[in-house]
């Protein structure tokens, strides 16, 4: 069975560079566009990196500000100060 | 000498719910924390509890502040540039009114309910989590209402939701749900609206009506919503740390969680069929079904949920399968029962117009032309011969979930589906054999329930006929909040706004 975890932010400014990091570090991730807000799925896991939001935002990047734009989420989290990970485990 | 270094998460989060908390001295820790046993739940070590976020209160304060600050300049620009005139049609406003009486209470007894149960753990992340949560709640119910304010200048029905939330009918059901969580145990009360209310469910709420909102032209409240949701995707985190912590702390712990989500679901899935009714009927323009939304965040989101806690020898809630297949039928069977009972509601109810029609024709290919078009049809010819149908008797409830019995059997859509039982010399009817074993498992409970119908038949609720029990129990505006849209002041208010003329005889060819 497939089991997918998934990420939705609202579709605004911030969630644009959010999208284009999530694209680069999860080439397998399926992205869908919804009104006022963007979905992320993909198969078991899911990973949000500092490090390439840095480089799109061309800024400082705190894991947490992606609390702002969140909307919703499924998986597991795992949470530190380089990575936001989304996964299934079984 | 030691150089000072900036904490990293995972350590300043250590130091907030680890070394702020203390061991008492001089009184027993049982009695500190009274209600951390009765439930049979067993806690070998708090020191489990971890809040993957790691949010701490500076954090916290910072990032809430800024969202307000976001949201509230969202609704001076709604207000400033009278946003309700660009909504996608004047019907849209009666899913705002059922909103703001159904759910925004229930964001204020969550705060309660966080409030209470955050003082009964001994553990102090769970305390601090529990805080974070209540003072969620209370910014969600105070934007909830600060954004539809807007509406209640221009629109009838919304002048006084929290009375109504307390008395009104069929808002026992959102209301019966929550109380009935915060009358358990804490732990009972986290797996009850934590998991499988935060977690498994309102994403169904959130997420797809929401977005529904911002494609009907709600600003405002496409805004608070996902402001809102934007803290629930921490509730819904906590809600599935919490259920992994319990069932990870004692071997015991697991036949009593799997009983709770059991329960939990489905009173939930109750709870969320007025949902269906708003995304497939309330909403003018239409992003997506009940059907489609249940299937991706409940069969495929919950799917994947199940399969992650299989290992810990939970399996999926025990009437899944009986809310699977309803999918297909809930919200055409109580936007029916609204739509009858359309003089004792205080939004408006409305035949849905062909293109609606046929819109639910395509998304419920197996249901809908078969058993529900006919119907509405029926009743739209009696609506145009001047004979707008209204039920005059009230529906009987559920004694456990409040539903009226309306909902239908699994393999027969033309049968109510319905069960009862004797206790104590007493009989007691039920919308489902989920529902029924609720019952029989603490019939104590559940025999307290206040029914709205059992209480006007009793003279509980004002006057000796619906009429009076509507305005002076209810506070209804009668010929106002009530009845059809068709010929209503705020019909004719968004004929106004819109510049409609109304087609008058002299008009008619």
């Amino acid at each position: 069975m497939s089991q997918k975890v998934f990420i939705a932010f609202q579709d605004n400014e911030n969630a644009r560079y959010l999208v284009e990091a999530i694209s680069e570090d999860n080439p397998e991730a399926e992205i869908q566009y919804q009104p006022a807000m963007i979905r992320i799925q993909a198969e078991k896991r899911l990973v949000i990196t500092r490090e390439t939001m840095e480089e799109k935002l061309n800024r400082d990047w705190d894991v947490q500000e992606m609390l702002l734009d969140v909307i919703s989420i499924g998986g597991n989290v795992d949470e530190d100060d380089d990575h936001f990970i989304l996964s299934w485990n079984n | 000498m030691t150089a000072t270094k900036k904490l990293n998460l995972k350590q300043k989060y250590q130091y907030l719910t680890r070394d702020m908390d203390w061991e008492p001295s001089y009184q027993k820790k049982s009695d500190i924390f009274p209600q951390e046993d009765f439930e049979g739940i067993k806690i070998v070590d708090w020191d489990g509890w971890e809040d993957p976020f790691r949010l701490t209160m500076d954090a916290y304060w910072k990032y809430q502040a800024e969202k307000e600050k976001k949201l509230y300049a969202i609704f001076d620009a709604f207000a400033q540039n009278n946003g309700h005139q660009n909504i996608s049609d004047g019907r849209y406003v009666n899913s705002l009114k059922l909103f703001l009486s159904g759910v925004s209470p229930l964001e204020y007894a969550a705060f309660q309910g966080y409030a209470k149960v955050g003082r009964q753990f001994s553990g102090a992340g769970a305390r601090v989590a529990c805080q974070m949560q209540a003072i969620d709640e209370l910014r969600h119910s105070q934007t909830q209402q600060h954004a539809m304010s807007h509406y209640n200048k221009h629109f009838n029905g919304l002048h006084d939701a929290p009375l109504m939330h307390d008395r009104v009918w069929f808002l026992s059901v959102p209301k019966s749900f929550f109380d009935d969580a915060r009358s358990a145990g804490p732990f009972e009360f986290l797996t009850a609206i934590s998991f499988s209310f935060e977690y498994v469910l309102t994403n169904l709420l959130f997420v797809p009506f929401m977005s529904g909102a911002a494609y009907n032209g709600d600003m405002a409240t496409v805004t608070f919503g996902f402001s809102a949701q934007s803290d629930e995707a921490r509730h819904m985190t906590l809600g599935l740390e919490i259920i992994k912590f319990l069932l990870e702390q004692h071997e015991d712990n697991v036949p009593i969680v799997q009983k709770w989500i059991d329960k939990w679901f489905w009173r939930g899935f109750r709870l969320l069929s007025l949902v269906s009714m708003m995304m497939d009927y309330m909403l003018p323009n239409k992003v997506m079904s009940w059907q489609e939304a249940w299937e991706v965040y409940y069969e495929q989101s919950g799917g994947a949920l199940f399969k992650d806690l299989e290992r810990y020898g939970i399996r999926p809630p025990k009437y899944q399968d009986v809310a699977n297949a309803a999918k297909e039928h809930i919200s055409h069977q109580l936007w029916s029962t609204f739509y009858q009972y359309g003089q004792a509601t205080n939004f408006h109810t409305w035949i849905p117009k062909k293109e609606e029609l046929d819109w639910l024709a395509e998304k419920y290919p197996n249901s809908f032309d078969k058993y529900y078009r006919p119907r509405f049809e029926h009743w739209d010819a009696l609506q145009k011969k001047g004979e707008r149908f209204y039920n005059p008797t009230l529906p009987q409830l559920c004694q456990v979930c409040q539903v009226p019995v309306l909902f239908t059997e699994t393999d027969d859509p033309t049968a109510f589906s319905h069960r009862d039982t004797v206790y104590k010399e007493e009989r007691y009817h039920f919308c489902s054999e989920a529902c029924c074993e609720i019952f029989d498992n603490e019939p104590e409970k559940y025999i307290q329930a206040w029914l709205p119908v059992h209480q006007i038949y009793q003279g509980n609720c004002g006057g000796p006929d619906l009429p009076s029990v509507l305005s002076d129990y209810y506070h209804f505006n009668l010929g106002e909040d009530n009845l059809d849209f068709s010929g209503s002041p705020d019909e004719k208010r968004w004929n106004e706004i819109k510049g409609i003329k109304p087609l008058d005889k002299d008009d008619v060819a």
